[in-house]
C-alpha cells in the first residue's frame, strides 16, 4: 500500500465530517483526514450547506441513540438530503458504522444492519480482505490485501435479500469481507459495500481508529501501531486529484 | 392540575406553623426521632412535607456521609503543602482537579452504584456510569475515559449470571453510547458479594486550568436553569411514602425506585455543557444525582453567597401528577442545573436549542440567605440551605475490632498442603490461570469500546489505562484502580494500604509518575461496630499511606450498608473493599510501557524481594477455599523505590513491565507471555536462594513491591544499575522466546495456557 500525503492536490482537498446528535467518532474522523494531509471540515446535521467539500465522511456513533432503528432518524437530516443529491452527482461519501447504517436508511446503499447474532456489543481488532480496490475510498489498497482496523458495534450484522447479495457479488460491489471469523453474523461475511458508481462506500469497522502509531490496533510494527485505515483517506485524495 | 386534585391541600410553611402536632412519616423516610427533632429545632416549627422530603434525602447516609464524615477528615488532614502543589481543586467539590502541566488539568473520581445494581443490574450500572460522568462535566471538563470496578457473588451461585449480564451490558450500553473509551477496571467474584454486588465506576476528564467550574450560585438576580431530561417519577424511593396517603406495609411502591438511564440524552447534554462552558455563559453548575433538585438547589445556594428562590411549577415534568416532595426528590437522570446571568441568557438558550436540549428557568439567586420554594403560588419550603446541604447530623458510631478477627488472623495458610513436584506446580499454575478472578477478562472488556476518541495508548489487559491529553505534545495520564477485599478482611488497615500500593505500582509500571488518588470505600453497615471498625481502620491506613507516598486523596465516595447477613458474624457483610484509584502523568503517552513482550531474546528482570506470603492469596482461595492469616506486608518505602525505577525504566531500555500481584510471579510470567504470544524461559533458583523461599513461594507468593521488566540484553546492566542505586533488589531471571512459559522444570505451552486463561468467562456466562 502506498499512502500518498501532502501532494498539492491533496492538501487543498476539503473533506467534511457530519455531526448528528449522538455521533461519537466525528473528532476521530476529522483527525484522520488531517493526518492524511487534507483539510477537515466539520459539518452539522441541521445545515443543508455542505460548505463546498470535496468528499464527505458520515462517522460512527449512536445518532439519536439508535432509537427506532440505527440511522432511521438521522437520514432525514437536512445535511443528508444534500449528501444524497451530491452522492448521486458523484461526490465521494464514506459511511463508517453508524454512518453505514445511515447510508442504508437513506437508500444510498442496499441492505441493512441488524443486531449482532451473539447479541453483545463487540470491540475487537478486525482483519478485513479488500475485495474491490477501485472505489473512491480503496484505490490505495491492493485487491485481496488484508488490513486490520478496529470493529465496535452492537447492530453490525449486515443483511439483504438473496437477490441483492447475488447482485452485489456479481457486480463486485462487496468492498470488504471479514477474514477469519465473522464477528456479527453478517451475510456472506460482508463488512462493507459500495454503490454502482463506486463513490459511496459503507462499512461497519472503523478505519479512522487505525491512522496514528501508538493509538491504533496492534501491527507487525509494534503494539497499537496499525495505520491500515489511512489508505481510505489516501485513496479519496488521489481520486480527487485524478478527477 | 391533577396533583392538587388528588391531594386536598398543599402543606405550606404557614400550614406547618399552624399544625405543629401533625404526625409526619419521618421514620419511613429514614430519619431517626432525634434527627426529626433537630429539623424542628432548626426551623422553629415542624417541616412541611416538601421540607421533610429534602432533609430526609440530604441527611441520608448516601448524601451526608454522616457516619463516615468524622473519619474522612483524616484524608484532608494528611495532605501536606507539598502534596497540594499540584492540586487545583481538592476534596469536597464534585471531583478533585490535578495540574498535569502545560496549562492542562485532569479531574477524576470513582463512585459506587451498588444497591441499585443488585435490584436492577442493567439500569443500576448504566446510571452509575451516567452519574460519575456528570460529576466530571460539572467541573468544566470533557470526559475522556471511564473504568469500571465490578464485584459479583460466586460464579456458581444461581443468581450471579443475572447480575453479571445486566451490569456488564449496562456499563457497556451506557458508556459505549457516550463515546468514552473504557480503559480498564476490575472484575472479582466472591461469595461475600452475593447479595451485595459492587458496581463502581470511574471517570476522568480533561480541561484547561482556566475552565474549572464550581458548584455555587452567586450574583443576585442570576437565573437558575434546569436543563436536560425532564423530571419524572423514577428513582424516588422513599418519597413514594409522601405520595401515598394510604401507605401500608407490604404494598409495593407505585414507581420504580431505580433510575432509568438515557445515554443519548447524556451524550447530547455533555456536548451542550461543553459548548456552554466554551462560550463562558455559565456562572455555576451542578449535576443532578442523588436527591435531585433538593441536592442541586441546596448545594448551589449553600456554596453561594446569597439565597435562592425556586418556582417549582416551572420544572418541566415527564409526569404531571408528581407532588412537590416527589419533584424535589426525583432522581431522574441526565439533568443539570446552571446559574446564568440575565445578560447571557439568550446565548444559553441558543446553545440549548442547537442541541435540542430542553430547559426552564426554575429560580433566581437573591440575597435572602434562604432557600425558598413556591408551588402553586404558595410557599412550601423556607430553609437555610446550609442546614440541608452541609449541616446534617454527624455520628461518632461505635466501632470495635470484631470478636471473630483474632480467630481469622490465627487461621494461617501455613498448614495447607503445598505443591512441590514440577507436575503439581504446573497443574496449580494452570488452575489459578483459569480461575474466574485470574482468567482473561476479555469476555467483559470486548463489550466495551476502547478506541473511541483516538487517544487510548494503553487499555486492558495492561496494568493501567493510558490516555493522551494533548495531541500536539502527547502529554497524557495513566490510571489504575485496585482493591483486594480478601486482604482487607484479614486486616482492613493493611488492606487499604495494599490497594493504594498496587494502584500506585500499576501506574508506575506504565512509566507514569503517580500524582493523586480517588477512592470508593465499599463497606458493611455503619451501625454494625464490626463493619464500622473496618471502615475506620481502612480510612486511617489509606490516609497514612497517601501521605507517605505523597499522593493526595482528591475525592471519592463511600458506600455503606453492603451487608445482608445477621450482625456479629464473620460473614455478616461484604469483604471490606476500599477501591483505590491512582492517577499518574506521562510526558509522552506513546512511550507507555505495555504489560507483555512482543519479541524474543529480551532479558526478563525481577525487581523486588520475595517473601513467603500466601495468606489471603489467590492460591489459598482457588486451591483451598481458604481465607485466614495476615495479608502481605506493606512496604511503602520499597514501593516508592520500585516506582522510581519503573518510571525511569523506559529510558533504561524497558520494553515491557508487569506488576506482580494476585497469583504471584508465575501468573505474571504467563500474562506477559500471553499478551502477544511470545513465551519465556526462566529460573527462580536465584530468587529462592537469595530470598530464602521455596520454589512454590517464589512462584505463587503475593509479596508486594515487585514487578517484572523486559529489556534488550544490552540494556540489562543499565536497569540493574538503576535498581541498585534506588535500593531495589533486581535479578535477571530469564529470556523471552518460544511458545511456552518454562520455569526451571515446569513447562506450560502457550496454547494450553491461552485456552485455560480465555475459556473461563465465556464458559460461565456467554
Amino acid at each position: 500500500m502506498v499512502v500518498s500525503t501532502g501532494s498539492a492536490g491533496a492538501a487543498g482537498a476539503r473533506i467534511g465530517v457530519i455531526t448528528f446528535p449522538g455521533t461519537l467518532d466525528d473528532r476521530d474522523a476529522l483527525r484522520a483526514i488531517r493526518l492524511a494531509g487534507a483539510t477537515p471540515v466539520p459539518l452539522w446535521h441541521a445545515d443543508a450547506d455542505l460548505h463546498d467539500v470535496d468528499a464527505v465522511v458520515i462517522p460512527g456513533g449512536f445518532s439519536y441513540g439508535d432509537y427506532l432503528r440505527a440511522g432511521a432518524i438521522s437520514r432525514f437530516a437536512a445535511a443528508m438530503t444534500s449528501v444524497a443529491d451530491a452522492a448521486n452527482g458523484g461526490l465521494p461519501v464514506l459511511g463508517i458504522c453508524n454512518g453505514f447504517q445511515i447510508l442504508t436508511e437513506a437508500h444510498l446503499l442496499p441492505g441493512s444492519m441488524v443486531k449482532n447474532d451473539h447479541l453483545h456489543f463487540i470491540c475487537r481488532e478486525q482483519t478485513l480482505v479488500v475485495e474491490n480496490n477501485t472505489t473512491a475510498w480503496t484505490t490505495a489498497y491492493d485487491a485481496g490485501q488484508r488490513i486490520t482496523v478496529p470493529l465496535k458495534n452492537q447492530d453490525g450484522q449486515y443483511v439483504a435479500d438473496e437477490r441483492t447479495l447475488d447482485e452485489l457479488e456479481a457486480e463486485g460491489r462487496v468492498v470488504f469481507r471479514y477474514e477469519g471469523w465473522n464477528p456479527n453474523g453478517s451475510r456472506r461475511n460482508i463488512a462493507g459495500i459500495t454503490n454502482e458508481r463506486g463513490n459511496v462506500v459503507g462499512l461497519m469497522p472503523h478505519p479512522e481508529h487505525a491512522v496514528e502509531p501508538g493509538f491504533g490496533p496492534d501491527s507487525a510494527q509494534g503494539a497499537r501501531s496499525g495505520t491500515d485505515g489511512l489508505g481510505f483517506f489516501a485513496s479519496v485524495l488521489s481520486t480527487l486529484v485524478a478527477a | 392540575m391533577s396533583a392538587s386534585a388528588v391531594r386536598p391541600t398543599l402543606d405550606t410553611v404557614e400550614n406547618a406553623a399552624a399544625t405543629p402536632d401533625e404526625v409526619q412519616p419521618y421514620a419511613e423516610l429514614g430519619l431517626k426521632p432525634d434527627e426529626y427533632q433537630r429539623i424542628r429545632d432548626i426551623l422553629g416549627r415542624r417541616p412541611t412535607a416538601a421540607e421533610l422530603a429534602m432533609y430526609s434525602v440530604m441527611w441520608s447516609e448516601h448524601c451526608s456521609y454522616k457516619s463516615s464524615k468524622v473519619h474522612l477528615k483524616k484524608f484532608g488532614e494528611r495532605v501536606t503543602d507539598e502534596m497540594k502543589q499540584n492540586l487545583l481543586v481538592g476534596i469536597g467539590e464534585n471531583a478533585g482537579v490535578v495540574d498535569i502541566g502545560d496549562g492542562w488539568a485532569v479531574t477524576f473520581k470513582v463512585e459506587s452504584h451498588n444497591h441499585p445494581s443488585f435490584v436492577e443490574p442493567y439500569q443500576g450500572a448504566a446510571t452509575g456510569v451516567g452519574g460519575i460522568v456528570r460529576d466530571i462535566i460539572s467541573m468544566g471538563a470533557r470526559p475522556v475515559a471511564v473504568m469500571d470496578q465490578l464485584r459479583f457473588g460466586a460464579v456458581d451461585h444461581p443468581d450471579t449470571a443475572r447480575v453479571v449480564h445486566g451490569v456488564v451490558s449496562g456499563v457497556g450500553g451506557y458508556g459505549n453510547s457516550l463515546g468514552l473509551p473504557n480503559i480498564g477496571g476490575e472484575l472479582v467474584f466472591d461469595g461475600s458479594y452475593q447479595g451485595n454486588p459492587l458496581v463502581n465506576a470511574l471517570c476522568v476528564g480533561v480541561l484547561r486550568h482556566e475552565d474549572i467550574h464550581l458548584a455555587n450560585a452567586s450574583g443576585i438576580g442570576n437565573q437558575v436553569i434546569l436543563f436536560g431530561a425532564r423530571t419524572g417519577g423514577d428513582g424516588i424511593g422513599g418519597a413514594s411514602i409522601l405520595a401515598s396517603e394510604t401507605f401500608e406495609d407490604g404494598v409495593p411502591a407505585k414507581r420504580p425506585s431505580v433510575q432509568v438511564g438515557d445515554p443519548f440524552m447524556e451524550k447530547v447534554l455533555i456536548e451542550c455543557c461543553l459548548e456552554l462552558f466554551a462560550a463562558g455563559v455559565v456562572e455555576g453548575i451542578q449535576d443532578l444525582g442523588a436527591a435531585g433538585i433538593s441536592c442541586a438547589t441546596s448545594e448551589l445556594a449553600s456554596n453561594g453567597d446569597g439565597g435562592m428562590h425556586v418556582f417549582l411549577d416551572d420544572v418541566l415534568l415527564r409526569d404531571p401528577s408528581l407532588n412537590a416532595g416527589e419533584i424535589l426528590m426525583s432522581e431522574s437522570q441526565e439533568r443539570m442545573m446552571a446559574v446564568v446571568t440575565p445578560a447571557r441568557y439568550d446565548e444559553f438558550v441558543a446553545i440549548c436549542r442547537k442541541w435540542d436540549v430542553e430547559f426552564s428557568v426554575v429560580g433566581e439567586v437573591n440575597d435572602s440567605g434562604r432557600l425558598t420554594i413556591d408551588h402553586h403560588g404558595q410557599r412550601i419550603v423556607d430553609v437555610d440551605p446550609r442546614t440541608v446541604a452541609h449541616e446534617g447530623p454527624t455520628y461518632h458510631r461505635p466501632y470495635a475490632r470484631p470478636a471473630w478477627q483474632d480467630a481469622l488472623v490465627a487461621a494461617s495458610s501455613s498448614s495447607l498442603p503445598r505443591p512441590t513436584t514440577a507436575d503439581e506446580l504446573r497443574a496449580t499454575a494452570l488452575r489459578l490461570l483459569a480461575s474466574p478472578n485470574l482468567a482473561s477478562k476479555a469476555w467483559v472488556t470486548d463489550q466495551y469500546d476502547r478506541f473511541v476518541q483516538g487517544n487510548t495508548a494503553l487499555a486492558q489487559p495492561d496494568d493501567g489505562g493510558v490516555i493522551r491529553v494533548d495531541e500536539s505534545t502527547n502529554l497524557g495520564v495513566a490510571l489504575a484502580t485496585d482493591a483486594n477485599g480478601r486482604y482487607a478482611k484479614l486486616d482492613p488497615r493493611t488492606g487499604a494500604q495494599l490497594a493504594l500500593a498496587e494502584a500506585y505500582r500499576n501506574v508506575a509500571v506504565s512509566g507514569a509518575t503517580p500524582m493523586a488518588v480517588t477512592d470508593c470505600l465499599n463497606f458493611g453497615s455503619p451501625e454494625n461496630p464490626d463493619s464500622m471498625w473496618q471502615l475506620v481502620e481502612a480510612i486511617e491506613g489509606l490516609a497514612d499511606a497517601c501521605q507517605t507516598l505523597g499522593v493526595p486523596v482528591t475525592g471519592g465516595n463511600v458506600s455503606l450498608y453492603n451487608e445482608t447477613g445477621a450482625p456479629g458474624l464473620v460473614d455478616s457483610a461484604i469483604h471490606p473493599t476500599p477501591v483505590v484509584g491512582v492517577l499518574g502523568v506521562l510526558p509522552d503517552v506513546r512511550e507507555a510501557v505495555p504489560s507483555g513482550w512482543r519479541s524474543e531474546g529480551l532479558s526478563v528482570v525481577l525487581l523486588g524481594t520475595t517473601l513467603d506470603e500466601l495468606d489471603g492469596s489467590a492460591w489459598a482461595d482457588v486451591e483451598h477455599q481458604h481465607l485466614g492469616g495476615v495479608p502481605p506486608r506493606v512496604d511503602l518505602a520499597a514501593e516508592k523505590a520500585l516506582a522510581s525505577v519503573l518510571i525511569g525504566a523506559r529510558a533504561a531500555g524497558a520494553v515491557a513491565a508487569h506488576d506482580l500481584s494476585e497469583g504471584g510471579l508465575i501468573q505474571a510470567l504467563l500474562e506477559s507471555s500471553l499478551r502477544y504470544g511470545v513465551g519465556v524461559r526462566a529460573s527462580v533458583a536465584g530468587v529462592s536462594e537469595r530470598d530464602g523461599v521455596s520454589t512454590f513461594a517464589a512462584l505463587f507468593s503475593e509479596t508486594t513491591a515487585r514487578a517484572l521488566v523486559a529489556v534488550e540484553p544490552s540494556r540489562v546492566a543499565d536497569l540493574l544499575a538503576a535498581a541498585a542505586s534506588a535500593g531495589v533488589p533486581a535479578l535477571e531471571i530469564g529470556t523471552t522466546g518460544g511458545d511456552a512459559v518454562v520455569v526451571d522444570d515446569v513447562t506450560i505451552a502457550l496454547g494450553e495456557a491461552r485456552e485455560a486463561h480465555t475459556g473461563t468467562l465465556p464458559k460461565l456466562f456467554a
